[in-house]
């Protein structure tokens, strides 16, 4: 209790000196727990968008199919099984037929996949209803993302000219109007794809009842080693193949975690920083306190609670400045979580899911890690230049010398 | 209470290696003190009186012979054992002060209370009592910087007694200090020494501490060359 007390009245007696190591540590902390929030917060955000427009609770895929190979789309179908048919009926899944066409927009020739999905679905967050709305004459309703919108030029209301191959091989063309152009984050429900009506896709490609994949709903999703009672089995599916949530998000989460690693290097920085602050001043207030530190010696002290004192006062640093980080860090962190930073120009570039806005998100793991890293940090850092006071002479320290 | 001297050293040195050379800071002290005395090391500087303080109060080890304080051989002390000695049996008085800056003048005082443990209400009542004797209670909430030199050498007397030490050893105690606070300084550790029976021993060139002196060892060159009981402070 004594040490605790002195080495307390020695920081805050240190006036500014303390003070500005407190603030440039505190800094680190809030910069720190920003940093690592913004990937939480982007990991989070593009999860989530990702699960609401393209995952949904996972795939049942046909087995032929392989979304990374398009020389695959031409036998990747095939008739949706019952159990999913009964599933898609109950709005528990959205069956999705992508077959793949070509498109002229404005005399220009762009490769597409045509997805056929139902416009009255709801196991994803697609505006799939906007295909329901009739048009004059034998168009085909289009809805396209904002990216493929600026790639292809079109706009909203536009025709162009759609050729696809049918079942058996055929060629063939009609013209489609763009309906709808969606704004969303999720670059593989967007770049390259082109969505119409499931059943005007079925009866153009002559594949009735069939279908390549289907989304299950948010609510039937389960880790891969779990299969919900309501999903059904690789034999009532047909042998249909289940990829879950987890599949797809297995990819963002290794690029998330690669940026992670890039962070740690700021993070590092940011710390490394900090404890420089922490190690000079106990340095110069070891030199500068050897008086001090002989008198503690006369007193009673042994040179052991010296060195537990200087480190104390060090650790010290870091409570002081956890609680001075929560003072303006708090609402800083909050305001910015719920605010969101603007992400400057082209956020594709990050190569997933990420809106106009990035939504930090702190979680408990992270506030507690680095308050813990810290801390500890802190306290290693402090204690190492403590170790000369072992060899300090009383005598020697009552001189003002080191020995 | 016994008879037994409270301080007894016997053919003591203090060698320093100075590369190939040996300086003899102490060469075969033979020395005892008993309780009570108000006695002094006198000599120029470099006679060892610093040196000799320093042993017996636990802060230096002897390089030959042997030092006994309070009945234990300070030269086979541990860190641990020695820290317990000066912390219970030794007051020290130095001639920088070295008050502890971020304390008030009754923390520094406490200071010394709160290593023996003693509960707060103990520490309180004897606290104060120290700053009486020194006449400073009024300036129990004063930070050192806010003190004289006088001022603040009593603070270091009344840290020094009020753990109620067997032996106080004061370094140069008025070598910071005017002819008034000197003797200030001086009276106040007379009185106590009567009040209390505290054994003070100093290390001094100050004729003004001279005067006070009871009994008045003379170092030169590390070795005793007069030990002469004086009357004191006429």
């Amino acid at each position: 209790m004594t040490i605790l007390k002195l080495a307390l009245k020695n920081l805050l007696g240190a006036g500014l000196r303390t003070w500005l190591n407190v603030f440039v540590l505190s800094l680190s902390f809030v910069l720190i727990i920003f940093s690592q929030g913004l990937l939480e917060g982007m990991n989070k955000q593009a999860e989530e968008a990702m699960i609401a427009s393209e995952i949904g609770g996972g795939h049942l895929q046909h087995p032929a199919y392989d979304p990374y190979d398009p020389l695959t789309l031409s036998d990747a179908h095939g008739p949706v099984p019952p159990t999913l048919a009964a599933l898609a009926a109950s709005g528990k899944a959205a069956p999705v037929l992508v077959v793949q066409g070509t498109i002229y927009p404005g005399g220009r020739l762009f490769m597409v996949r045509v997805k056929g999905i139902d416009p009255g679905q709801t196991a994803v967050n697609l505006p799939s209803s906007v295909l329901a709305a009739p048009l004059a004459g034998d168009e085909i309703p289009v809805l396209i993302g904002e990216r493929m919108a600026k790639m292809t030029g079109l706009a909203k209301g536009d025709t162009f000219t759609l050729q696809w191959r049918d079942a058996r091989g055929t060629f063939d063309a009609r013209d489609a109007t763009v309906v709808e152009i969606m704004k969303t984050s999720v670059q593989t429900i967007d770049s390259g794809q082109i969505w119409v009506p499931l059943a005007r896709l079925r009866d153009m490609t002559g594949m009735a009842g069939e279908a390549t994949f289907a989304v299950l709903a948010q609510d039937l999703a389960a880790p891969s080693a779990l299969r919900p009672a309501a999903l059904p089995s690789a034999a009532e599916a047909g042998g249909w193949i289940l990829r879950t949530q987890d599949d797809f998000l297995a990819d963002i989460r290794a690029m998330v975690e690669s940026k992670t690693a890039g962070s740690s290097i700021l993070y590092a920085i940011f710390l490394a920083l900090a404890m420089l602050a922490i190690f000079d001043t106990q340095v110069l207030s070891i030199f500068h306190r050897r008086r001090e530190m002989g008198t503690l010696m006369a007193l009673g002290f042994t040179r052991t609670k010296v060195i537990g004192l200087f480190t104390l006062e060090g650790m010290l640093n870091g409570v002081l400045a956890g609680l001075v980080a929560a003072v303006y860090g708090i609402p800083l962190l909050t305001w910015m979580a719920r605010t969101g930073w603007a992400l400057p120009g082209n956020t594709d570039s990050y190569g997933f899911a990420i809106g106009e806005r990035l939504f930090p998100s702190y979680s408990l793991a992270l506030v507690a890690g680095t308050t813990l890293l810290v801390l500890l940090t802190t306290t290693v850092v402090s204690f190492l230049p403590t170790r000369r006071i072992a060899k300090l002479k009383p005598t020697d320290a009552l001189r003002g010398r080191m020995t | 209470m016994t008879n037994e001297p409270l301080i007894v050293t016997k053919d003591l040195k203090k060698i320093y290696a100075m590369g190939p050379h040996r300086l003899e800071a102490l060469a075969g002290i033979t020395l005892s003190f008993d309780r009570g005395e108000f006695a002094g090391l006198v000599g120029p500087s470099g006679s060892g009186k610093t040196t000799l303080l320093n042993i017996l109060g636990s802060l230096d080890t002897p390089s030959e012979g042997s030092a006994v304080v309070m009945g234990r051989a300070i030269e086979t002390l541990t860190h641990k054992e020695a820290a317990r000695l000066r912390n219970r049996h030794i007051g020290f008085i130095f001639q920088t002060f070295n008050l502890l800056p971020v304390y008030t003048v009754y923390e520094n005082v406490e200071f010394a209370l709160l290593l023996l443990g003693d509960p707060p209400a103990v520490r309180r009542r004897k606290v104060m009592a120290a700053l009486d004797w020194v006449r400073l209670a009024d300036r129990a909430r004063s930070k050192p910087a806010q003190l004289s030199g006088g001022q603040s050498q009593r603070v270091a007397i009344a840290r020094a007694v009020v753990k109620e030490p067997d032996i106080v050893l004061a370094d140069e105690p008025t070598a910071n200090l005017d002819a008034e606070n000197s003797h200030n300084v001086l009276q106040t550790m007379e009185r106590l020494n009567g009040d209390l029976g505290t054994t003070f021993l100093f290390a001094t060139h100050d004729p003004k501490v001279m005067q006070y002196l009871r009994r008045k060892i003379t170092l030169v060159d590390g070795r005793v060359t007069s030990d002469e009981r004086t009357g004191g402070r006429p």
